[in-house]
């Protein structure tokens, strides 16, 4: 099956100055640094990772809203056009985006009805008559009343306004949904609400998400499949079960024995300091300054993602040596 | 926080003309006598054709420096008195207020339109375009402007196209430096980007959307251009380098006032007071609208 | 701080390439440069030999090297109506204007910052709202205005000061007053909400909070803090005082930069004109400097932050 979306090899560099002085060395910023991943239509990748790892440059680059530095994005099979060139608008009614910040990325001044309906405005879907009655439709979809049409997103609570997000992308009826952190900024009450609706609308519309997020127990709800980030690059990658149930990389156990869990004892394992600046990325494995595995060789040579006998993707020289201990 | 976000009632009011009204209400009542008196200059300004008793150029020999009714005066005729000429000064100074505001408004409107668009150029292209126009910024943000409009009316002498047009390049940097900040902001995370990612084009992006969002910040400095501008042509016109007769400003009657300032004060003293009057009013205005409407400090 | 103090040169380097730029556009745009500097009635074979002589003939990058060459040596050619050079005419007002500008500027700044500050320090007091009612009205007023109103006042009616000339110091004390009082206006209010913006700051609140005296709470905490955007204000005002000075200096028939500019302008003395906008170009972008250079003196943040807050 020819995959919705296809990441071959991404790299997205930035150049950053080391000092505050004009003059001082610039040092390379590897935001993302090789990464491939396949979504299949309906189906969702979750990505993860702590903070400054990368994810939401991915999801930026899988958009194209940014261009990348290497590497290449290919929507069923044809590669992104330039941001802001034509062939890119109207791809947007194919790939929509769900924000971190519901009122951040809601126009104050607009009411909510008018800017559900923005984007068949833009892409002159709809006749005019027919946009108040597809805005109403995908309202219900999402759960919003018909008598909020005319409010403003400050008369809307947290849940609301993200809901209004997502009608907004949904309207074009998109087959991609990229969600950054769609569900960190709102109440946890909120949280379990605009989670199910998500799987809810999948199972009706077989939409495909990427989804961002720091949350593990959200991400293992919701993904088919996770890849897990370090560093701009992913370190494990495989089925969403697999990965979260017996994680084999050490990064992704590390993750996955911190979720809070009721009454069973598990193994934890605690990460020394944060990670690294991706400006100063260490040799070998990026990993190792924190992996308490760490050997002679992950500090010198970069591991690369190997399959395993469950189909999923490894980078780590260890994975194989199975029970993993710690070195002497 | 209730439990089911999609039944919350609806707490706040509604947005809309019964709010705008409430606000108004509490206007204090200096504002009030400020917006009274530019409400009068506006009406003046509209219909100075149909309310000016005299025209400008009549003159009445047998009734030259006629002192208006404050300092003695008995000709009911010339309320405000008579020049040297015997021209009615009222009538001299509606047509002088109409011809201050109108320089003023235009002016200000160019110069919002200009930096406005300069400012959203910058945001937009980034990079050298954007590096243009910051060295523009600066290098008119370090000349006094009054500086560069003499020397402007120097090398290409006065028309009152050019004049008006003169004007408008007062303060253009204002609203650039505003307008691309905003942008920039908008551009980097909220509203414009989403738009942007739903594929709208730039038309839509920053007439739709930036636009109406930056609109309150840009009317407040209106209110600190408009007055500017007033003084500015004040200034030129009174230097003789402004407005040139026949046609006639307020601060063209000063400058021709001045020589009479012994024997006829009034002729001086009338647009004098209206300057002050006018850009009074408006500065006080716009201290109270910043605080109404900006909301940067809401 | 080195490294600060190069960039803002570099800086005023590049404005006052921009400011003879902008003139050398300009002039070029408005038409035969031979024709308006020597006037249209001159010989040709004077034309010509002015052509010849500024290198006229040439292309017109060659022009502007040479015109800039010509104007870094101070050469701006000759004033049309007395034929003397351009810069001397210049020059020789100078010390005019800057004996009324810098008790201008005195004035502004010992009357506008203590009231800017007593103003803060009694806030929504009966004294605080007149200041600001008076600074309103101070900013309010056309400088022409306020002259010609110290001039019914002060000559006409009370006859105790000379309307204009500059026979006597007692000449000078009009415009001075004049020029002040506006940027006196002006410097209060900045000063008061600068003031303000401290009290209100967590520091200050904390240095009050712990114990220290009032009193220096305010002189070692709140003053130097407020002291800079207070700067900043002055080297604006810097600039005003400039273009105030067009203005007063006409109303007050005061013989220095300001009115020649306003006789050349109407003379259409391009020459002139040139050599006075490369002067008070001067002027400013000094000033501007003085005002950075102060600026990071004051803020030790600015000193590392350079570059940061460049574009």
């Amino acid at each position: 099956m020819t995959p919705l979306l296809e990441a071959v090899d991404l790299h997205r560099h930035y150049a950053v100055r080391t000092g505050r002085n004009p003059f001082s060395a610039k040092a390379l910023l590897r935001a993302v640094d090789g990464v491939s991943f396949r979504i299949q239509p309906g189906r969702t990748l979750g990505l993860v990772g702590e903070s400054g790892c990368g994810k939401s440059t991915t999801g930026k680059l899988a958009l194209g809203l940014i261009p990348p530095s290497a590497g290449e994005i290919r929507c069923e099979s044809e590669p992104m056009p330039a941001a802001g060139t034509a062939a890119w608008r109207t791809l947007r009614r194919r790939l929509q985006m769900v924000y971190q910040d519901p009122l951040g990325a809601l126009d104050r001044r607009l009411p909510i009805g008018e800017q559900i309906a923005e984007p068949l405005v833009i892409h002159e879907q709809a006749k005019p008559a027919e946009r108040r009655e597809r805005a109403l439709s995908v309202m219900e979809a999402v759960g919003l009343q018909r008598h909020l049409l005319t409010r403003y997103p400050h008369e809307l609570s947290g849940g609301q306004r993200q809901r209004v997000v997502l009608a907004r992308a949904l309207i074009t009826e998109p087959r991609l949904l990229v969600c950054d952190e769609p569900i960190s900024a709102l109440d946890v009450s909120i949280q379990a609400q605009v989670v199910n609706l998500l799987l809810d609308l999948q199972e009706r519309l077989d939409i495909a998400y990427l989804f961002i997020s720091h949350d593990l127990r959200v991400v293992r709800q919701v993904s088919h499949e996770v890849a897990v980030m370090y560093l701009g690059r992913i370190v494990e990658r495989g089925e969403a079960e697999n990965v979260l149930a017996e994680p084999a990389h050490p990064y992704t156990r590390a993750l996955v024995s911190a979720i809070p869990t009721v009454g069973s004892k598990r193994e934890r394992i605690l990460l020394g300091g944060d990670p690294p600046s991706p400006a100063n990325v260490p040799p070998g494995c990026s990993f190792h300054t924190r992996c308490p595995f760490a050997t002679a060789q992950c500090r010198s040579e970069i591991p690369t993602l190997q399959p395993l006998a469950d189909g999923r993707d490894v980078a780590c020289h260890r994975v194989h040596e199975t029970p993993l201990r710690l070195v002497a | 926080m209730a439990l089911n976000d999609a039944a919350v009632p609806p707490a706040l009011p509604a947005f809309g003309l019964s709010r705008l009204w409430r606000r108004l209400r509490r206007v204090p009542p200096l504002v009030t006598l400020c917006m009274l008196w530019l409400a009068v200059m506006i009406v003046t300004a509209l219909a100075a054709n149909l309310i000016a008793p005299y025209s400008i150029t009549a003159f009445d020999l047998k009734a030259r420096l006629v002192p208006p009714l404050l300092f003695g005066g008995k000709l009911l005729a010339h309320p405000l008195g008579t020049d040297e000429l015997g021209r009615d000064v009222l009538s001299r100074l509606i047509v002088s207020i109409r011809m201050s505001l109108l320089i003023a408004f235009f002016g200000t409107l160019i110069s919002t339109a200009l930096g406005t668009m300069l400012g959203f150029l910058a945001a937009h292209f980034r990079g050298k375009v954007e590096q243009l126009v910051l060295i523009a910024i600066d290098f008119q943000a370090s000349m006094p402007f009054m500086i560069i409009a003499l020397s402007v009316l120097a090398f290409f002498g006065n028309s009152l196209v050019l004049f008006v047009a003169l004007m408008g390049f007062n303060a253009w940097e204002r609203y650039a430096r505003i307008t691309r900040g905003l942008t920039l902001a908008a551009n980097e995370q909220g509203y414009a980007a989403a738009v942007r990612q739903l594929g709208a084009g730039p038309a839509r992006i920053y007439g739709l959307h930036i636009l109406p969002n930056i609109a309150s910040t840009l009317i407040v400095s209106m209110t600190l251009t408009f007055p500017e501008i007033i003084l500015l042509e004040s200034g030129l016109s009174f230097l003789g380098l402004g407005v040139q007769p026949p046609l006639t400003s307020l601060g063209n009657m000063v400058g021709y006032g001045r020589e009479y300032i012994t024997r006829a004060p009034w002729i001086m003293l009338a647009p004098a007071s209206v300057i002050v009057l006018t850009t009074f009013s408006i500065s006080l205005l716009g201290d109270w609208l910043r605080d109404r409407l900006d909301p940067t400090l809401r | 701080m080195l490294l600060f103090a190069t960039s803002r040169l570099l800086r005023a380097a590049l404005t006052i390439l921009f400011v003879m730029t902008f003139a050398f556009v300009v002039l070029r745009a408005s038409g035969d440069p031979a024709l308006l500097i020597l006037s249209v009635d001159a010989p040709p074979d004077a034309i010509a030999a002015f052509r010849k002589a500024w290198g006229l003939d040439q292309p017109l990058w060659q022009q502007y090297l040479s015109y800039i060459g010509h104007a870094l040596t101070g050469d701006f050619g000759k004033s049309m109506r007395d034929g003397r050079p351009a810069i001397d005419l210049v020059m020789e007002r100078v010390p005019a204007t800057l004996a009324l500008t810098l008790p201008a500027l005195a004035l502004k700044i010992g009357i506008g910052i203590p009231a800017g500050i007593y103003a803060a320090l009694h806030r929504n007091t009966f004294a605080d709202r007149m200041t600001m009612a008076l600074s309103v009205a101070g900013f309010t007023m056309p400088s022409f205005v306020l002259a010609l109103l110290l001039v019914l006042i002060f000559s006409v009616t009370l006859g105790w000061l000379p309307a204009s000339g500059n026979e006597s110091p007692a000449n000078a004390i009009l415009p001075i007053i004049t020029l002040g009082t506006a940027g006196a206006a002006i410097m209060a209010r900045f000063t008061r909400s600068a003031m303000q913006e401290v009290l209100g700051q967590p520091f200050v609140r904390a240095a009050s909070a712990k114990g220290l005296a009032w009193r220096r709470v305010i002189s070692h905490h709140a003053l130097p803090n407020a002291a800079i955007p207070t700067v900043t204000i002055v080297g604006f005002m810097v600039g005003s005082l400039v273009a105030g000075a067009v203005v007063v200096e006409s109303v007050f028939a005061w013989p220095g930069i300001g009115r020649l500019l306003v006789s050349s302008v109407a003379n259409r003395d391009l020459a002139v004109v040139q050599a006075l906008l490369m002067v008070i170009a001067a002027w400013m972008v000094m000033a501007n400097l003085a005002v950075d250079l102060a600026y990071g003196w004051l803020d030790p943040r600015v000193r590392s932050a350079v570059g940061a807050t460049g574009h």
